[in-house]
């Protein structure tokens, strides 16, 4: 048994908050400057050339790269031989994310559902935990922003809808999205589970490297001929037309119920923010 | 799309205005102010129960954006644009009141057009999540109304040379629905 201290955990969030907002990872980076050589359209080619030049600011200048910083999205991988020690995990988890928003001024977006008043630090963050093999306590920090939240959405469909009413659907809601994203997107998707483990799949797969194959070869496959499809509807850089409306689509899939084809998609800016911490 | 960016003067007068067509490219200098989702409200409740608003929008610019705190020795934080759908509702009475243009991301409502062509307004897209870049742009920053809503709180900004496009103009040209149309390679 190994064992690990709120304190740690605390300071380690502090500073994925403020990593994970201020610097976008060499893999978007690069995806998006390859899409920046094969986009036509001269407006698509300024905003990408603009979304570059903002991630170098942020970065040397130590600035957010978007104003939306977002709600707290937090994945944890605990092993089962950790013994957190020292106070409450969630406690600590929060207290980080507090910590993290104040010192790098980053905006407080959190707010009560019901009467709108904003709750003035950034939590409580919305903790994902998976219990894995080993000792190792993994943190996996990624800011969302509601622009792209609010384009994602859950579809139960019946069985008989197919892979081919999934895809349909995916490629749908791209559309319907259209410039509010902030594209180019990442589109997580989550196929089968229930209704829950759908949605947490399409998040999940979000922080899968851009460029990286799916090691299932039918989603691989999928994720090509959707990734094709999406960027053919000429939605473009911003809304505004072009050939790159998405930089990538990530399939997580699990066996699902003899009555049901639950599909998810999370929809991701280009800014795909994340960091990660292993304790 | 016109390849080199007109350089525009903020608050903006209807000669400039007629000359912006959608899909040009900008350099927005000038004063401008911001509001988002609750100032919209409260601007909006003030108009409608007959009362004046604490500033005028009389030939102002509006920016929808909620930037982060600022950091010592900045005017503002990272400030991109947010998305503008949300604010469709209370534009056209706002343009009705002489708002000349509007900074936002993604298409609006056929009402706001309608608002834009009747009254003469412009929209102009910022490049969505480039809160840095943006930040950049803007040398002074003072809350001017309702400080309690925090990053919501309505500003007055001077800004230089704010890259930005013109997504709809006041000729009812809408660049959210003819781009796509030309870049689609659908079967």
């Amino acid at each position: 048994m190994r064992t690990i201290l709120t304190d740690d955990i605390t300071a380690a969030v502090r500073n994925l908050c403020i990593q994970a907002c201020t610097i976008l990872g060499e893999d978007v980076i690069k995806r998006i400057t390859d899409a920046l050589g094969a986009e036509k359209s001269p407006t698509g080619r300024m905003a990408l050339e603009k979304i570059i030049e903002n991630a170098q600011i942020a970065a040397t200048e130590n600035i957010p790269l978007c104003q939306d910083t977002g709600m707290a999205v937090i994945f944890l991988e605990i092993g089962q031989d950790v013994h957190v020690a020292g106070g409450s995990l969630n406690e600590a988890i929060n207290e980080g994310v507090r910590q993290g928003y104040e010192d790098g001024y980053l905006r407080k977006s959190t707010l009560d559902p019901i009467t709108r008043i904003n709750l003035g630090d950034n939590t409580p963050a919305v903790i994902h935990t998976e219990i894995v093999p080993g000792d190792k306590f993994k943190i996996t920090f990624a800011p969302k922003g509601f622009g792209s939240e609010n384009m994602s959405r859950v579809m139960m469909f019946p069985p008989s809808a197919g892979i081919e009413g999934a895809k349909d659907f995916i490629v749908q809601r791209v559309i319907e999205s259209g410039g509010n994203p902030c594209p180019p997107i990442v589109v997580g998707v989550g196929l089968g589970g229930t209704f829950e483990k759908s949605a947490i799949m399409a998040k999940k797969a979000l922080l899968r490297p851009l460029g990286s194959r799916n090691p299932d070869p039918t989603l691989d496959e999928l994720e090509k001929e959707l990734l094709k499809k999406i960027n053919a509807t000429g939605i473009g850089p911003m809304g505004l037309g072009g050939n790159t409306t998405a930089l990538a689509v990530h399939i997580n899939s699990y066996p699902t119920h003899i009555a049901s084809l639950p599909v998810a998609v999370n929809i991701q800016c280009h800014s795909c923010r994340h960091a990660e911490a292993i304790l | 799309m016109n390849s080199e960016p007109k350089k525009i003067v903020a608050p903006l007068n209807d000669i400039v205005l007629k000359n912006l067509n959608a899909g040009d490219t900008v350099l927005l200098s000038g004063v401008i102010i911001t509001g988002r989702d609750a100032a919209h409200k409260k601007m909006v409740d003030l108009i409608n129960s007959g009362n004046d608003l604490p500033f005028s929008i009389k030939g102002e610019v509006i920016y929808y954006v909620g930037p982060t705190p600022a950091p010592p020795g900045r005017p503002i934080g990272a400030a991109g644009p947010t998305t503008s759908y949300r604010m469709d509702q209370y534009a056209p009475v706002l343009i009705e009141r002489g708002l000349k243009g509007m900074i936002g991301k993604g298409r609006r409502s056929e009402e706001v057009k309608e608002a834009m062509k009747k009254w003469g307004a412009v929209y102009f897209a910022a490049i969505g999540g480039t809160g840095a870049l943006m930040s950049r742009c803007i040398k002074e920053a003072e809350v001017i109304a309702w400080e309690e809503l925090g990053p919501e709180a309505v500003r007055r900004l001077v800004v230089e040379d704010m890259p930005l496009i013109v997504a709809t103009d006041m000729y009812g040209g809408d660049l959210y629905v003819t781009g796509p149309e030309k870049f689609s390679s659908r079967e």
